[in-house]
Protein backbone atom coordinates (compact mmCIF):
# COMPACT_ATOMS: atom_id res chain seq x y z
CA UNK A 1 0.00 0.00 0.00
CA UNK A 2 1.98 2.98 -1.50
CA UNK A 3 1.39 5.92 1.08
CA UNK A 4 -0.41 9.04 0.71
CA UNK A 5 2.30 12.04 0.00
CA UNK A 6 -0.26 14.57 0.67
CA UNK A 7 -0.23 16.58 4.24
CA UNK A 8 -2.05 14.16 6.58
CA UNK A 9 -3.89 17.54 7.63
CA UNK A 10 -5.29 17.58 4.13
CA UNK A 11 -7.02 14.11 4.37
CA UNK A 12 -9.78 13.36 6.75
CA UNK A 13 -8.27 11.81 9.91
CA UNK A 14 -11.44 9.28 11.72
CA UNK A 15 -12.20 9.25 15.13
CA UNK A 16 -12.27 6.25 17.12
CA UNK A 17 -14.74 4.85 18.83
CA UNK A 18 -14.06 2.64 22.15
CA UNK A 19 -17.43 0.45 22.82
CA UNK A 20 -18.21 -1.54 26.13
CA UNK A 21 -14.60 -2.85 26.60
CA UNK A 22 -14.27 -5.12 29.66
CA UNK A 23 -10.74 -6.87 30.44
CA UNK A 24 -9.22 -8.53 33.26
CA UNK A 25 -5.82 -8.63 34.34
CA UNK A 26 -5.88 -11.97 36.34
CA UNK A 27 -8.71 -12.10 38.45
CA UNK A 28 -8.74 -8.56 38.58
CA UNK A 29 -11.24 -6.18 36.05
CA UNK A 30 -9.66 -3.87 34.87
CA UNK A 31 -12.37 -2.20 32.51
CA UNK A 32 -15.43 -2.89 32.73
CA UNK A 33 -18.15 -1.51 29.71
CA UNK A 34 -15.65 1.31 29.49
CA UNK A 35 -16.71 3.37 25.81
CA UNK A 36 -15.25 6.76 25.05
CA UNK A 37 -14.33 8.27 21.80
CA UNK A 38 -11.52 9.79 20.43
CA UNK A 39 -12.44 13.29 18.43
CA UNK A 40 -11.34 12.88 15.12
CA UNK A 41 -8.24 15.33 14.03
CA UNK A 42 -7.90 16.54 17.62
CA UNK A 43 -5.11 15.37 20.84
CA UNK A 44 -7.07 13.33 23.63
CA UNK A 45 -4.86 13.24 26.81
CA UNK A 46 -5.87 10.27 29.19
CA UNK A 47 -4.22 10.46 32.91
CA UNK A 48 -4.49 8.38 35.45
CA UNK A 49 -2.11 6.99 38.33
CA UNK A 50 0.16 3.94 37.23
CA UNK A 51 -1.88 0.44 37.28
CA UNK A 52 -5.40 1.66 36.60
CA UNK A 53 -4.45 0.23 32.90
CA UNK A 54 -3.86 3.33 30.55
CA UNK A 55 -1.37 0.81 29.00
CA UNK A 56 -3.52 -1.73 28.20
CA UNK A 57 -6.35 0.13 27.07
CA UNK A 58 -3.62 2.10 24.60
CA UNK A 59 -2.04 -1.72 23.68
CA UNK A 60 -6.34 -2.55 22.94
CA UNK A 61 -6.78 0.05 20.54
CA UNK A 62 -3.54 -0.10 18.91
CA UNK A 63 -4.72 -3.98 18.21
CA UNK A 64 -2.02 -4.78 20.02
CA UNK A 65 -3.92 -7.00 22.87
CA UNK A 66 -7.92 -8.31 22.87
CA UNK A 67 -10.28 -7.35 24.74
CA UNK A 68 -12.63 -10.13 26.15
CA UNK A 69 -15.84 -8.15 25.42
CA UNK A 70 -16.52 -4.97 23.56
CA UNK A 71 -14.90 -2.80 20.25
CA UNK A 72 -12.66 -0.67 18.73
CA UNK A 73 -13.58 0.97 15.48
CA UNK A 74 -12.90 3.96 13.25
CA UNK A 75 -15.87 6.98 12.84
CA UNK A 76 -15.35 6.70 9.10
CA UNK A 77 -15.96 2.33 9.41
CA UNK A 78 -13.02 1.41 7.87
CA UNK A 79 -11.32 -0.99 9.47
CA UNK A 80 -8.26 0.63 11.99
CA UNK A 81 -5.70 -2.15 11.01
CA UNK A 82 -2.57 -0.10 9.33
CA UNK A 83 -3.66 3.10 10.45
CA UNK A 84 -2.33 3.38 13.55
CA UNK A 85 0.84 4.44 14.74
CA UNK A 86 2.66 4.02 18.03
CA UNK A 87 5.22 5.64 20.28
CA UNK A 88 6.22 4.68 23.68
CA UNK A 89 7.23 5.23 26.70
CA UNK A 90 10.81 3.75 25.23
CA UNK A 91 12.06 4.95 22.11
CA UNK A 92 12.64 1.59 20.75
CA UNK A 93 15.40 2.49 18.07
CA UNK A 94 17.29 -0.51 16.57
CA UNK A 95 20.82 -0.30 17.83
CA UNK A 96 22.45 -1.39 14.88
CA UNK A 97 20.49 0.82 12.31
CA UNK A 98 21.61 4.61 11.95
CA UNK A 99 18.64 7.14 12.73
CA UNK A 100 17.78 7.25 9.33
CA UNK A 101 17.52 3.93 9.02
CA UNK A 102 15.10 4.06 12.30
CA UNK A 103 12.93 6.25 11.05
CA UNK A 104 12.42 4.16 7.35
CA UNK A 105 12.03 1.22 9.39
CA UNK A 106 8.28 0.72 8.82
CA UNK A 107 9.23 0.65 4.92
CA UNK A 108 11.16 -2.43 5.44
CA UNK A 109 9.10 -4.63 7.32
CA UNK A 110 6.79 -4.11 5.42
CA UNK A 111 8.32 -4.46 2.24
CA UNK A 112 8.43 -1.22 0.56
CA UNK A 113 11.41 0.97 -0.70
CA UNK A 114 12.51 3.66 2.02
CA UNK A 115 11.72 6.80 1.19
CA UNK A 116 15.15 8.26 1.72
CA UNK A 117 14.01 11.81 1.03
CA UNK A 118 11.08 11.94 3.21
CA UNK A 119 12.47 10.36 6.35
CA UNK A 120 15.73 12.71 5.86
CA UNK A 121 12.66 15.57 5.61
CA UNK A 122 11.32 14.23 8.61
CA UNK A 123 14.75 14.16 10.59
CA UNK A 124 15.21 17.81 9.45
CA UNK A 125 11.81 19.05 10.84
CA UNK A 126 12.79 17.00 14.19
CA UNK A 127 16.04 18.95 14.00
CA UNK A 128 18.26 16.18 13.73
CA UNK A 129 19.27 16.43 9.76
CA UNK A 130 22.71 16.53 10.61
CA UNK A 131 22.30 12.93 12.30
CA UNK A 132 20.89 10.79 9.88
CA UNK A 133 23.53 8.80 9.99
CA UNK A 134 24.35 8.67 13.54
CA UNK A 135 23.52 5.42 15.84
CA UNK A 136 21.38 5.65 18.17
CA UNK A 137 23.98 5.13 21.34
CA UNK A 138 25.77 8.36 19.46
CA UNK A 139 21.89 10.49 20.54
CA UNK A 140 20.98 12.07 23.57
CA UNK A 141 17.55 10.46 25.46
CA UNK A 142 16.19 14.00 24.01
CA UNK A 143 17.63 13.28 20.04
CA UNK A 144 16.59 9.60 20.39
CA UNK A 145 12.82 10.41 21.44
CA UNK A 146 12.86 13.31 18.44
CA UNK A 147 14.26 10.18 16.06
CA UNK A 148 11.01 8.14 17.62
CA UNK A 149 8.89 11.08 16.60
CA UNK A 150 10.17 11.37 13.12
CA UNK A 151 9.76 7.41 13.13
CA UNK A 152 6.54 7.73 14.12
CA UNK A 153 5.62 10.59 11.32
CA UNK A 154 6.96 8.74 8.01
CA UNK A 155 4.48 6.02 9.05
CA UNK A 156 2.13 8.77 7.92
CA UNK A 157 -1.23 7.31 9.83
CA UNK A 158 -4.01 9.35 10.52
CA UNK A 159 -4.23 7.62 13.93
CA UNK A 160 -1.34 7.97 16.40
CA UNK A 161 -1.18 6.55 20.18
CA UNK A 162 1.47 7.68 22.57
CA UNK A 163 2.44 6.02 25.61
CA UNK A 164 3.81 8.31 28.08
CA UNK A 165 6.40 9.40 25.25
CA UNK A 166 8.16 11.86 26.69
CA UNK A 167 8.38 10.79 31.26
CA UNK A 168 11.84 9.54 30.95
CA UNK A 169 13.06 13.00 29.56
CA UNK A 170 14.53 16.02 32.02
CA UNK A 171 11.81 18.49 32.00
CA UNK A 172 13.81 21.21 29.64
CA UNK A 173 14.08 18.72 26.76
CA UNK A 174 10.22 17.37 27.77
CA UNK A 175 8.93 20.96 27.42
CA UNK A 176 10.61 21.43 23.72
CA UNK A 177 9.79 18.65 22.04
CA UNK A 178 5.98 18.56 23.80
CA UNK A 179 5.66 21.64 21.81
CA UNK A 180 7.50 20.18 18.80
CA UNK A 181 5.19 17.01 18.53
CA UNK A 182 2.26 18.91 19.09
CA UNK A 183 2.57 20.82 16.13
CA UNK A 184 3.68 17.96 13.69
CA UNK A 185 0.59 15.64 14.92
CA UNK A 186 -1.70 18.77 14.35
CA UNK A 187 -4.45 17.34 12.45
CA UNK A 188 -4.42 13.58 13.54
CA UNK A 189 -6.22 11.68 16.46
CA UNK A 190 -4.40 10.78 18.61
CA UNK A 191 -4.23 9.76 22.08
CA UNK A 192 -1.46 10.84 24.53
CA UNK A 193 -1.54 8.62 27.92
CA UNK A 194 0.55 10.25 30.58
CA UNK A 195 0.27 10.35 34.11
CA UNK A 196 1.62 14.45 33.77
CA UNK A 197 -1.17 16.70 34.11
CA UNK A 198 1.12 19.78 32.71
CA UNK A 199 1.85 17.48 30.10
CA UNK A 200 -1.98 16.98 29.47
CA UNK A 201 -2.93 20.78 29.40
CA UNK A 202 -0.31 21.76 27.44
CA UNK A 203 -1.17 19.77 24.69
CA UNK A 204 -4.89 18.17 25.16
CA UNK A 205 -7.62 19.33 23.21
CA UNK A 206 -9.73 16.54 25.33
CA UNK A 207 -8.62 15.45 28.83
CA UNK A 208 -9.89 12.61 30.16
CA UNK A 209 -8.80 10.89 33.72
CA UNK A 210 -8.97 7.41 34.20
CA UNK A 211 -9.39 6.28 37.67
CA UNK A 212 -10.84 3.49 39.89
CA UNK A 213 -11.36 -0.36 39.40
CA UNK A 214 -12.75 -1.22 37.42
CA UNK A 215 -11.52 1.57 35.95
CA UNK A 216 -13.89 4.79 34.76
CA UNK A 217 -13.49 7.82 33.07
CA UNK A 218 -14.29 11.25 33.75
CA UNK A 219 -16.22 13.62 32.05
CA UNK A 220 -14.22 15.21 29.54
CA UNK A 221 -12.52 18.62 30.26
CA UNK A 222 -11.24 21.15 27.68
CA UNK A 223 -8.96 23.11 27.84
CA UNK A 224 -8.97 26.52 26.08
CA UNK A 225 -6.77 28.03 23.36
CA UNK A 226 -4.72 26.27 20.82
CA UNK A 227 -2.16 23.79 21.64
CA UNK A 228 0.71 23.62 22.08
CA UNK A 229 0.03 26.38 24.96
CA UNK A 230 2.85 28.15 26.63
CA UNK A 231 4.46 27.01 29.46
CA UNK A 232 2.40 29.00 31.51
CA UNK A 233 -0.31 29.80 30.18
CA UNK A 234 -3.02 30.87 32.48
CA UNK A 235 -5.32 28.30 31.42
CA UNK A 236 -2.64 25.43 31.64
CA UNK A 237 -2.34 26.05 35.32
CA UNK A 238 -5.77 26.58 36.34
CA UNK A 239 -6.68 23.13 34.46
CA UNK A 240 -3.53 21.28 35.97
CA UNK A 241 -3.86 22.50 39.51
CA UNK A 242 -7.88 21.33 38.80
CA UNK A 243 -6.23 17.95 37.37
CA UNK A 244 -4.22 17.40 40.70
CA UNK A 245 -6.97 17.99 43.40
CA UNK A 246 -8.80 15.95 41.22
CA UNK A 247 -6.09 12.97 41.13
CA UNK A 248 -5.22 13.63 44.45
CA UNK A 249 -8.55 13.81 46.01
CA UNK A 250 -9.78 9.97 45.26
CA UNK A 251 -6.38 9.16 46.63
CA UNK A 252 -7.58 9.50 49.99
CA UNK B 1 48.83 2.29 25.98
CA UNK B 2 45.38 0.07 25.81
CA UNK B 3 46.46 -1.88 22.65
CA UNK B 4 50.22 -2.70 24.13
CA UNK B 5 48.56 -3.58 27.77
CA UNK B 6 46.16 -6.22 25.72
CA UNK B 7 49.71 -8.02 24.34
CA UNK B 8 51.77 -7.74 27.12
CA UNK B 9 49.29 -9.16 30.24
CA UNK B 10 48.88 -12.32 28.30
CA UNK B 11 52.62 -12.52 28.09
CA UNK B 12 52.92 -11.71 31.96
CA UNK B 13 50.55 -14.53 32.64
CA UNK B 14 52.58 -16.81 30.19
CA UNK B 15 55.89 -16.04 31.65
CA UNK B 16 54.44 -16.67 35.20
CA UNK B 17 52.85 -20.24 34.41
CA UNK B 18 56.34 -20.98 32.61
CA UNK B 19 58.32 -19.87 35.94
CA UNK B 20 55.92 -21.50 38.18
CA UNK B 21 56.13 -24.86 36.25
CA UNK B 22 59.96 -24.60 36.40
CA UNK B 23 60.12 -23.63 39.90
CA UNK B 24 58.02 -26.73 41.02
CA UNK B 25 60.40 -28.92 38.84
CA UNK B 26 63.35 -27.81 40.12
CA UNK B 27 61.52 -28.11 43.92
CA UNK B 28 60.06 -31.23 43.65
CA UNK B 29 63.04 -33.23 41.70
CA UNK B 30 60.26 -34.83 39.39
CA UNK B 31 62.07 -37.10 36.75
CA UNK B 32 61.49 -35.63 33.51
CA UNK B 33 59.42 -38.12 32.30
CA UNK B 34 56.84 -37.58 34.91
CA UNK B 35 57.00 -33.81 34.88
CA UNK B 36 60.03 -32.26 31.73
CA UNK B 37 60.57 -28.41 32.47
CA UNK B 38 60.25 -25.65 30.07
CA UNK B 39 63.68 -26.56 28.16
CA UNK B 40 62.84 -30.44 27.30
CA UNK B 41 59.52 -29.63 26.27
CA UNK B 42 60.97 -26.48 23.94
CA UNK B 43 63.50 -29.59 22.59
CA UNK B 44 60.76 -31.92 22.24
CA UNK B 45 58.99 -28.94 20.01
CA UNK B 46 61.92 -28.43 17.86
CA UNK B 47 62.53 -31.48 17.06
CA UNK B 48 59.44 -32.78 16.52
CA UNK B 49 58.07 -29.15 14.55
CA UNK B 50 57.35 -31.08 10.81
CA UNK B 51 55.57 -33.84 13.13
CA UNK B 52 53.49 -30.97 15.11
CA UNK B 53 53.07 -29.15 12.52
CA UNK B 54 51.56 -31.94 10.46
CA UNK B 55 49.35 -32.49 13.49
CA UNK B 56 48.02 -29.00 13.95
CA UNK B 57 47.13 -29.01 10.23
CA UNK B 58 44.86 -31.88 10.61
CA UNK B 59 43.52 -30.72 13.87
CA UNK B 60 42.95 -27.25 13.09
CA UNK B 61 41.17 -28.97 9.95
CA UNK B 62 38.67 -30.81 12.15
CA UNK B 63 38.35 -28.01 14.47
CA UNK B 64 37.00 -25.84 11.87
CA UNK B 65 35.35 -27.62 9.91
CA UNK B 66 33.27 -28.97 12.87
CA UNK B 67 33.15 -25.37 14.07
CA UNK B 68 31.21 -24.41 10.67
CA UNK B 69 29.16 -27.14 10.77
CA UNK B 70 28.04 -26.95 14.42
CA UNK B 71 27.49 -23.24 14.29
CA UNK B 72 25.03 -23.72 11.29
CA UNK B 73 23.26 -26.24 12.28
CA UNK B 74 23.11 -24.51 16.03
CA UNK B 75 21.68 -21.50 14.25
CA UNK B 76 19.69 -22.89 12.29
CA UNK B 77 17.67 -25.49 14.76
CA UNK B 78 17.30 -22.41 16.73
CA UNK B 79 15.48 -20.61 13.91
CA UNK B 80 13.13 -23.71 13.44
CA UNK B 81 12.28 -23.65 17.14
CA UNK B 82 11.44 -20.41 17.16
CA UNK B 83 9.48 -20.16 14.06
CA UNK B 84 7.41 -23.05 14.94
CA UNK B 85 5.99 -23.53 18.57
CA UNK B 86 5.53 -27.34 17.33
CA UNK B 87 8.57 -27.83 16.38
CA UNK B 88 10.33 -26.75 19.41
CA UNK B 89 8.18 -29.23 21.25
CA UNK B 90 9.21 -32.10 19.54
CA UNK B 91 13.07 -30.95 18.59
CA UNK B 92 13.90 -29.67 21.95
CA UNK B 93 13.57 -32.95 23.92
CA UNK B 94 15.63 -34.82 21.42
CA UNK B 95 18.17 -32.10 21.40
CA UNK B 96 18.46 -32.54 25.23
CA UNK B 97 18.47 -36.39 25.00
CA UNK B 98 21.59 -36.04 22.40
CA UNK B 99 22.81 -33.71 25.42
CA UNK B 100 22.90 -36.17 28.10
CA UNK B 101 24.75 -38.87 26.58
CA UNK B 102 28.51 -38.05 27.34
CA UNK B 103 30.18 -37.19 24.08
CA UNK B 104 33.13 -39.16 25.31
CA UNK B 105 31.16 -42.14 25.12
CA UNK B 106 29.66 -42.16 21.50
CA UNK B 107 33.43 -41.53 20.17
CA UNK B 108 34.20 -45.17 20.01
CA UNK B 109 31.23 -45.48 17.85
CA UNK B 110 31.68 -42.35 15.71
CA UNK B 111 34.83 -43.69 14.57
CA UNK B 112 33.27 -47.12 13.79
CA UNK B 113 30.76 -45.40 12.07
CA UNK B 114 32.78 -42.82 9.89
CA UNK B 115 36.12 -44.11 10.37
CA UNK B 116 39.49 -43.39 11.24
CA UNK B 117 39.84 -40.01 9.21
CA UNK B 118 38.59 -36.85 9.44
CA UNK B 119 34.90 -37.42 9.28
CA UNK B 120 34.47 -38.73 12.66
CA UNK B 121 36.29 -36.29 14.73
CA UNK B 122 34.57 -33.33 12.71
CA UNK B 123 31.34 -34.80 13.56
CA UNK B 124 32.81 -35.00 17.26
CA UNK B 125 33.74 -31.23 16.95
CA UNK B 126 30.02 -30.90 15.65
CA UNK B 127 28.22 -32.68 18.49
CA UNK B 128 30.00 -30.33 21.37
CA UNK B 129 29.51 -27.42 19.76
CA UNK B 130 25.84 -27.83 18.39
CA UNK B 131 24.21 -27.53 22.05
CA UNK B 132 26.35 -24.13 23.01
CA UNK B 133 25.24 -22.27 19.93
CA UNK B 134 21.89 -23.96 19.76
CA UNK B 135 20.53 -22.79 22.82
CA UNK B 136 22.40 -19.38 22.80
CA UNK B 137 20.88 -18.47 19.90
CA UNK B 138 17.24 -20.10 21.03
CA UNK B 139 17.40 -17.42 23.92
CA UNK B 140 18.39 -14.41 21.85
CA UNK B 141 15.88 -14.94 19.40
CA UNK B 142 13.23 -15.50 22.47
CA UNK B 143 14.42 -12.75 24.52
CA UNK B 144 13.82 -9.58 21.81
CA UNK B 145 12.55 -7.16 23.66
CA UNK B 146 8.77 -7.16 23.77
CA UNK B 147 8.64 -3.34 22.80
CA UNK B 148 10.34 -3.82 19.23
CA UNK B 149 7.99 -6.33 18.40
CA UNK B 150 5.19 -4.81 19.28
CA UNK B 151 6.29 -2.02 17.12
CA UNK B 152 6.86 -4.01 14.52
CA UNK B 153 3.19 -5.43 14.35
CA UNK B 154 1.77 -1.84 14.60
CA UNK B 155 4.08 -1.30 11.45
CA UNK B 156 2.43 -4.11 10.11
CA UNK B 157 5.20 -6.19 9.00
CA UNK B 158 5.24 -9.57 7.35
CA UNK B 159 5.85 -12.08 10.46
CA UNK B 160 9.02 -13.12 8.40
CA UNK B 161 10.58 -9.87 7.92
CA UNK B 162 10.28 -8.80 11.98
CA UNK B 163 12.32 -12.10 12.01
CA UNK B 164 14.75 -10.75 9.22
CA UNK B 165 14.92 -7.16 10.52
CA UNK B 166 14.42 -7.66 13.99
CA UNK B 167 14.70 -10.92 15.66
CA UNK B 168 17.53 -12.03 13.94
CA UNK B 169 20.20 -8.84 14.41
CA UNK B 170 18.69 -8.94 17.83
CA UNK B 171 19.58 -12.09 18.65
CA UNK B 172 23.31 -11.79 17.06
CA UNK B 173 25.12 -10.73 20.60
CA UNK B 174 23.92 -13.91 21.91
CA UNK B 175 24.50 -15.55 19.08
CA UNK B 176 28.05 -14.30 19.42
CA UNK B 177 28.46 -15.70 22.81
CA UNK B 178 27.75 -19.38 21.84
CA UNK B 179 30.09 -19.05 18.69
CA UNK B 180 32.87 -17.89 21.58
CA UNK B 181 32.19 -21.14 23.69
CA UNK B 182 32.21 -23.60 20.45
CA UNK B 183 35.49 -21.97 19.31
CA UNK B 184 36.98 -23.31 22.44
CA UNK B 185 34.88 -25.97 23.04
CA UNK B 186 35.22 -27.18 19.06
CA UNK B 187 38.78 -28.65 19.71
CA UNK B 188 38.09 -30.11 22.30
CA UNK B 189 35.78 -32.31 20.39
CA UNK B 190 38.14 -32.98 17.68
CA UNK B 191 40.78 -34.12 20.29
CA UNK B 192 38.57 -36.67 21.94
CA UNK B 193 38.01 -38.45 18.37
CA UNK B 194 41.40 -38.93 17.78
CA UNK B 195 42.12 -40.49 20.95
CA UNK B 196 39.55 -43.09 20.18
CA UNK B 197 41.56 -43.59 16.69
CA UNK B 198 43.22 -41.74 14.43
CA UNK B 199 45.89 -41.64 11.89
CA UNK B 200 47.12 -37.72 12.56
CA UNK B 201 46.30 -35.21 14.77
CA UNK B 202 47.36 -33.15 17.78
CA UNK B 203 45.49 -35.94 19.71
CA UNK B 204 47.03 -38.62 17.85
CA UNK B 205 50.88 -37.12 18.48
CA UNK B 206 49.90 -37.10 22.61
CA UNK B 207 48.53 -40.38 22.70
CA UNK B 208 51.63 -41.79 20.94
CA UNK B 209 53.83 -39.69 23.16
CA UNK B 210 52.25 -41.04 25.85
CA UNK B 211 52.08 -45.03 24.88
CA UNK B 212 56.33 -44.33 24.67
CA UNK B 213 56.12 -42.14 27.69
CA UNK B 214 57.33 -38.85 26.18
CA UNK B 215 55.87 -36.83 28.47
CA UNK B 216 58.39 -34.20 26.91
CA UNK B 217 56.86 -34.52 23.07
CA UNK B 218 53.11 -34.74 25.11
CA UNK B 219 53.74 -31.09 26.65
CA UNK B 220 54.55 -29.65 23.62
CA UNK B 221 51.50 -31.01 22.09
CA UNK B 222 49.52 -29.48 24.36
CA UNK B 223 50.89 -25.98 24.23
CA UNK B 224 50.87 -26.52 20.70
CA UNK B 225 47.15 -27.70 20.82
CA UNK B 226 46.33 -24.70 23.36
CA UNK B 227 47.52 -21.87 20.91
CA UNK B 228 45.60 -23.05 18.15
CA UNK B 229 42.92 -22.69 20.63
CA UNK B 230 43.45 -19.27 22.00
CA UNK B 231 44.21 -18.41 18.46
CA UNK B 232 40.77 -19.79 17.04
CA UNK B 233 39.42 -17.65 20.13
CA UNK B 234 40.84 -14.89 19.34
CA UNK B 235 39.81 -14.46 15.85
CA UNK B 236 35.88 -15.38 15.86
CA UNK B 237 35.96 -12.53 19.07
CA UNK B 238 37.44 -9.46 17.04
CA UNK B 239 35.54 -11.63 14.21
CA UNK B 240 32.46 -10.90 16.58
CA UNK B 241 32.93 -7.86 17.58
CA UNK B 242 33.69 -6.01 14.62
CA UNK B 243 30.09 -7.56 13.41
CA UNK B 244 28.42 -6.24 16.45
CA UNK B 245 29.77 -2.59 16.77
CA UNK B 246 26.53 -1.66 17.83
CA UNK B 247 26.21 -4.15 20.96
CA UNK B 248 27.91 -3.65 24.31
CA UNK B 249 31.34 -5.64 24.51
Amino acid sequence: MPLDARAPALRPCPGVRIEGLSLHFGAQPLFDGLSFDLQAGRLTALLGESGVGKTTLLRVVAGLEAPERGRVAASDAQPLAGRVAFMGQQDLLLPWLSALGNVTLGARLRGERPDRDRALSLLGRVGLADRADASPEALSGGMRQRVALARTLYEDRPIVLMDEPFSALDSLTRARIQALAAELLAGRTVLLITHDPWEACRLADVLLVLQGNPATLSAPLVVGGATPRAVDDANVLTTQGKLLKQLIGEEK
Amino acid sequence: MKAAGGVLRPCLTCLGLVAIWWAAQAILQLPPYLLPGPPEMGRALWDNRGTLAGGTLTTFTETLLGLVIGTALGAISALLMVASGHLQRWLLPVLLLSQAVPVFALAPLLVLWFGFGIASKVVMAVLVIFFPVMSATFDGLRRVPAGWLDLAHTMNAAPWRTLVFVRLPAALPSFGSGLRVAAVFAPIGAVIGEWVGASSGLGYIMLNANARVRTDLMFAALVVLSLMTITLWWAVDRSVRRLLYWSAP
